[in-house]
């Protein structure tokens, strides 16, 4: 049992530093994004990017695929549910997406794919992917932020929003439109 | 659907903001904080902010995060300015972790901006013309002082009830604690008195203190070296989150084993599980109220088998048999081992047959405390406990029982060591001597019910939520309460002498006069005719200390909510009322016992009490102490430094009981079954017993909560935890409203699968604004008044099918599983 437990906390401080390293490559980008920026009023909401996820034909029931965004150093799942939810959407309005990075302090958490939900290694929140992302137990004071989903015809899948703040980031989109 | 914030962006706070030192004022563990704040019309920058850390990255995990929860818009010195206060990495306690209920802080404070918490009080509310109405400070506490004065001249100070919180954090610390101490054990002799939690004016645990051994005796780093960790009663990783966090999970990466006794699978023992291996963690789920039993099965085991530490016991602890006889103020006696040992002395077969566990795991936990290492030497353990048995089962005996197991194996008073109470608020007690009293003290709200008394002060409690025999103290407050506010109805329009004269009629004829300092607007501030509104910890400076005696100044950073003000100055401003009143009353030598609140600030009432009797301690200087502050006690000054106390009792020497021979006593605890009163025949009589649990998202009864949609999403209504096979049985579903009835009363809660809960046990979450446990709880007590709120039983029946709110939200495991 302890032994699976680092292991879980392995992977978790695997994730990070891999964020970390794009961290710093993303900063490096975002001096130069920023600029023009300055020059125009802001919008008084955030400007999501578009992001393609993947294509309703690429997925199966609870097998959750690992997903990109508002960028790469945002990491989160993207799941068909087999059931409608609320928020779900495509054809059987039962895709969700959701950040993976817990709230609390942002470990990088797992999917049990027994009762659905995602569980965070670092102090045991867990939140249920089948009600919003609602906080089961745990520390986090928020609830998982979920990605606004939009499927297209040809059955592309599309983030375009978020409904929380994404742990570690004063803003949601970090670099601006990529 | 889950509760959304649709935040995707917060304000940066500036290089130069203003940053203030916080001790989280919700639970007893007192987590430190940093609070920024800064002008509305200025931020920070990605690269220039007060972190000092590029925000334009995405953070590493356990990096700084403000979490929208952390922000607000709040009052300084009446401008608005922005507030983050986020958890400190530098800050021994937690080392920059938050929980769900100290990282809302921010969230949780009152903002005309952001609308949060609008319940809060802002001016003085009196009865008039049938409603509340809004007046001035003068014009309240006159009245407060007219009545008041009136009663316990007419009559005795007797008269008069108060209901005071004696806690830290929150709207208490030193500050308060000592403004209401003075004004009712100083000013006055109130001997009618009791305490937020609990109906008398008591200690929670009067045994260990009899003992000699003071409740709270180790660092929080004891945890983090020693072998094993004795936990009884608690959920620590819902209640006391960091210290558990943050100290007994490195204790258990370090090797300790876990022992847990609590009748329930909890969230601790499943974390303790995931951290140290299933095969390092025995929980004891122990039949409801056995836990006596338990531990004198294992101290037995102990002795016969030579694990004691017998220097200790020579050296430390009496010798020569009883100490202190069994009376009506001590309801067991207490004196050396051998002594105690006639009365505890349980074979491992009885205890078995008492707490329904195998003997071999009572051998196990007696081995994990006490079997000395293969190289002989002492193992080391820290025992802690909560309300499980100080809510429990004969209060006295039973902790005495554990902290004889804590004596004989000489685990107080050494590094890896102590046993300790956990702890729900923080601790903030310095008041003038309650010796008045008297012990046994008055079973007060039995005084209540009983028709007498004529004046309630309520100090920051709501027993409708929190209180036992709830459904019956309700209906009498409230009978008595609307007397006198029929009483001031009637005499509508008339002068200030009319209207006393009236209140004191009714009073005389069975009336109660309420006056509610609080907060907020409470369920028992229903009944109350004068209503003063009340800051909170970080609204007013405030002190006080955590589960190690941490004492840290948790400074004033915003504004309180309209006029409302310290209780510390509302006791100032109460007793000069009552000195003015006395005075034109003729009453000079009476008036003159109410001199001495000429205070401006709450420092000036922290010098005025604390200092006195810690002179080395002042706000300065423990501003510089950060959110580090100092051990109590303070034992000097040294280089800028005020110099405390790790762990206390490291010389061997106990002196809680106020003995000259500085020595320990043991409890003879025998064990009795069921003590308080009509327990036994509730058990016989119905199918469930119905546990009273916490849980991690809730500070206290809610009280800001309530106003949490976060919160209140996540549960609607009070959750009430029930195996599936009883639900199948009782025809619920996840989410219904249920109904638990008994003798005493009524009470509803949502249902909770859980495959873990035994069959015939529910848990139930205290203190709920949507249904108080305390309704079916019996008035049942011990010889010293400790209310035994844990063991109720009840029937249970369905009310409703869950409502759409219920059905919305997530009815899986608590427990984590990767
Ligand atoms: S563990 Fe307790 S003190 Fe620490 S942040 Fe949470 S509520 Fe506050
Ligand atoms: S980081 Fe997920 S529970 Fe703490």
């Amino acid at each position: 049992m302890s032994k699976k437990c680092n292991r879980l906390v392995d992977v978790g401080r695997r994730q990070f530093l891999r964020g970390s390293a794009l961290a710093a490559a993303g900063a490096a980008a975002s001096t130069v994004t920023s600029a023009p920026a300055q020059a125009a009023p802001a919008n008084a909401q955030i400007d999501y990017p578009s992001g393609k996820l993947a294509n309703i034909a690429d997925l199966a029931v609870n097998a959750p695929m690992d997903i990109e965004y508002p960028d790469a150093d945002s990491p989160g799942i993207l799941i068909k549910l087999g059931e409608p939810v609320e928020g779900g959407v495509g054809p059987d309005g039962d895709i969700v997406a959701y950040s993976v990075l817990c709230p609390h302090k942002g470990w990088f958490m797992s999917y049990n794919s027994e009762d659905r939900t995602m569980n965070c290694p670092g102090h045991f929140s867990r939140f249920d992917v089948e009600a919003g992302g609602q906080q089961v137990w745990g520390h986090a004071t928020q609830n998982l932020p979920q990605f606004t989903l939009r499927v297209d015809d040809a059955g592309d899948i599309y983030a375009e929003g978020c409904s929380d703040l994404i742990f570690g980031r004063p803003t949601n989109v970090l670099y601006g439109e990529e | 659907m889950a509760y959304k914030r649709q935040i995707d962006r917060l304000p940066i706070p500036p290089a130069d903001a203003k940053v203030h030192n916080v001790t989280c004022h919700y639970c007893i563990v007192g987590c430190g904080y940093k609070a920024y704040t800064w002008p509305r019309n200025k931020q920070g920058t990605l690269t220039d902010n007060a972190f000092g850390i590029d925000l334009g990255e995405q953070q590493p995990a356990d990096g700084t995060w403000l979490a929208p929860s952390m922000y607000n818009l709040v009052q300084q010195g009446g401008k608005d300015v922005h507030l983050a206060v986020v958890p400190d990495h530098d800050c021994v306690v937690n080392s920059g972790l938050g929980s769900i209920r100290g990282a809302r802080m921010a969230e949780n404070r009152p903002s005309r901006v952001t609308g949060t918490q609008q319940q809060r009080l802002t001016d003085p509310l009196m009865w008039r013309n049938g409603v509340w109405q809004p007046t001035s400070w003068d014009d309240a506490l006159d009245l407060v002082a007219r009545v008041t004065a009136r009663v316990i001249t007419e009559g005795s100070e007797d008269e008069l009830v108060v209901s005071m919180f004696d806690h830290g954090g929150s709207a208490g610390g030193y500050e308060n604690t000592w403004g209401t101490g003075k004004l009712y054990f100083e000013s006055m002799k109130v001997k009618n008195c009791r305490i937020h939690n609990r109906p008398a004016y008591n200690s929670e645990v009067h045994s260990t203190r009899d003992m000699g051994v003071g409740e709270l005796n180790y660092s929080y780093s004891d945890y983090e070296v020693t072998d094993t960790i004795f936990m009884i009663g608690a959920n620590s990783l819902e209640t006391q989150t960091n210290l558990f966090l943050n100290h007994m999970v490195p204790g258990l990466r370090n090797g300790a084993r876990m022992i847990v006794v609590d009748p329930r699978r909890t969230v601790t023992v499943n974390a303790a599980e995931e951290v140290a291996g299933v095969e390092n963690v025995l929980h004891l789920a122990i039949n409801e109220g056995s836990d006596m039993a338990l531990f004198n099965a294992i101290l037995t085991h102990i002795v016969d088998n030579g694990w004691t530490d017998d220097d200790f016991i020579a050296n430390s602890t009496f010798q020569n048999g009883e100490a202190v006889a069994m009376d009506s103020a001590h309801p067991a006696a207490l004196g050396s081992l051998d002594m105690a040992m006639q009365a505890c002395r349980t074979s491992l077969e009885e205890a078995a047959e008492v707490c329904g566990v195998p003997t071999d795991d009572i051998v196990k936990a007696a081995e994990w405390i006490a079997k000395p290492h293969d190289d002989g030497s002492r193992r080391k353990c820290v025992t802690c406990y909560e309300k499980g048995i100080i809510w429990g089962n004969d209060n006295y005996r039973t902790i005495g029982a554990l902290v004889n197991v804590a004596l004989a194996t000489g685990n107080v008073g050494r590094e890896g060591g102590g046993v300790c109470r956990l702890g729900g608020h923080q601790e903030g007690y310095y008041r003038p001597s309650d010796a008045h009293v008297g012990r046994p003290a008055e079973y007060v709200d039995q005084f209540l019910i009983r028709g007498l008394g004529g004046v309630h002060h309520i100090w920051a409690c709501d027993h409708h939520k929190t209180t036992l025999n709830a459904s019956e103290f309700k209906r009498v407050h409230k009978k008595r309460a609307d007397l006198v506010k029929d009483a001031m109805d009637a005499a509508a329009g008339g002068t200030r002498e009319q209207i006393v004269d009236a209140i004191v009629s009714a009073i005389n004829a069975g009336g109660l006069f309420v006056v509610d300092v609080d907060i907020i607007h409470s369920q028992i501030g229903q009944n109350a005719h004068v209503i003063l509104p009340a800051v909170e910890s970080n609204e007013m400076n405030l002190t006080s200390m955590n589960g190690e005696r941490r004492l840290r100044l948790s400074e004033k950073y915003m504004d309180g909510p309209g006029t409302a003000k310290p209780d510390c100055l509302i006791a100032a401003g109460m007793a000069q009322h009552m000195e003015r009143v006395l005075r034109e009353m003729g009453n000079d030598a009476y008036a003159d016992q109410f001199k001495g609140y000429d205070w401006e600030t709450e420092e000036d009432a922290f010098m005025d009490g604390f200092n006195k009797g810690n002179p080395e301690v002042t706000y300065e200087r423990l501003r510089a102490m950060g959110n580090n502050g100092v051990q109590e006690p303070v034992i000097g000054f040294e280089n800028g430094q005020l110099i405390g106390v790790e762990r206390l009792y490291t010389d061997g020497k106990f002196d809680r009981h106020g003995r000259d021979d500085k020595r320990a006593l043991f409890c003879a605890a025998g064990w009795r079954g069921w003590q308080a009163p009509g327990k036994a025949r509730e058990k016989a009589n119905h199918k469930f017993w119905i546990n009273n649990v916490r849980a991690n998202i809730f500070w206290q009864n809610q009280f800001l909560d309530q106003d949490s949609d976060f919160v209140q999403d996540r549960f609607p209504y009070p959750f009430i935890e029930m195996n599936p096979d009883d639900m199948a049985e009782l025809g619920v579903n996840p989410g219904d409203l249920i109904e638990i009835t008994n003798d005493n009363g009524a009470t509803q809660g949502m249902v909770y699968p859980v495959t873990t809960a035994k069959r015939g046990h529910v848990a139930m979450v205290f203190g709920s604004p949507a249904g108080s446990q305390g309704n079916v709880i019996n008035p049942g007590v011990n010889e010293l008044v400790l209310p035994d709120y844990k063991h109720t039983w009840g029937d249970i029946r369905k009310l409703a099918d869950a409502t759409p709110q219920a059905r919305a939200v997530s009815f899986k495991s608590k427990e984590y599983t990767a």
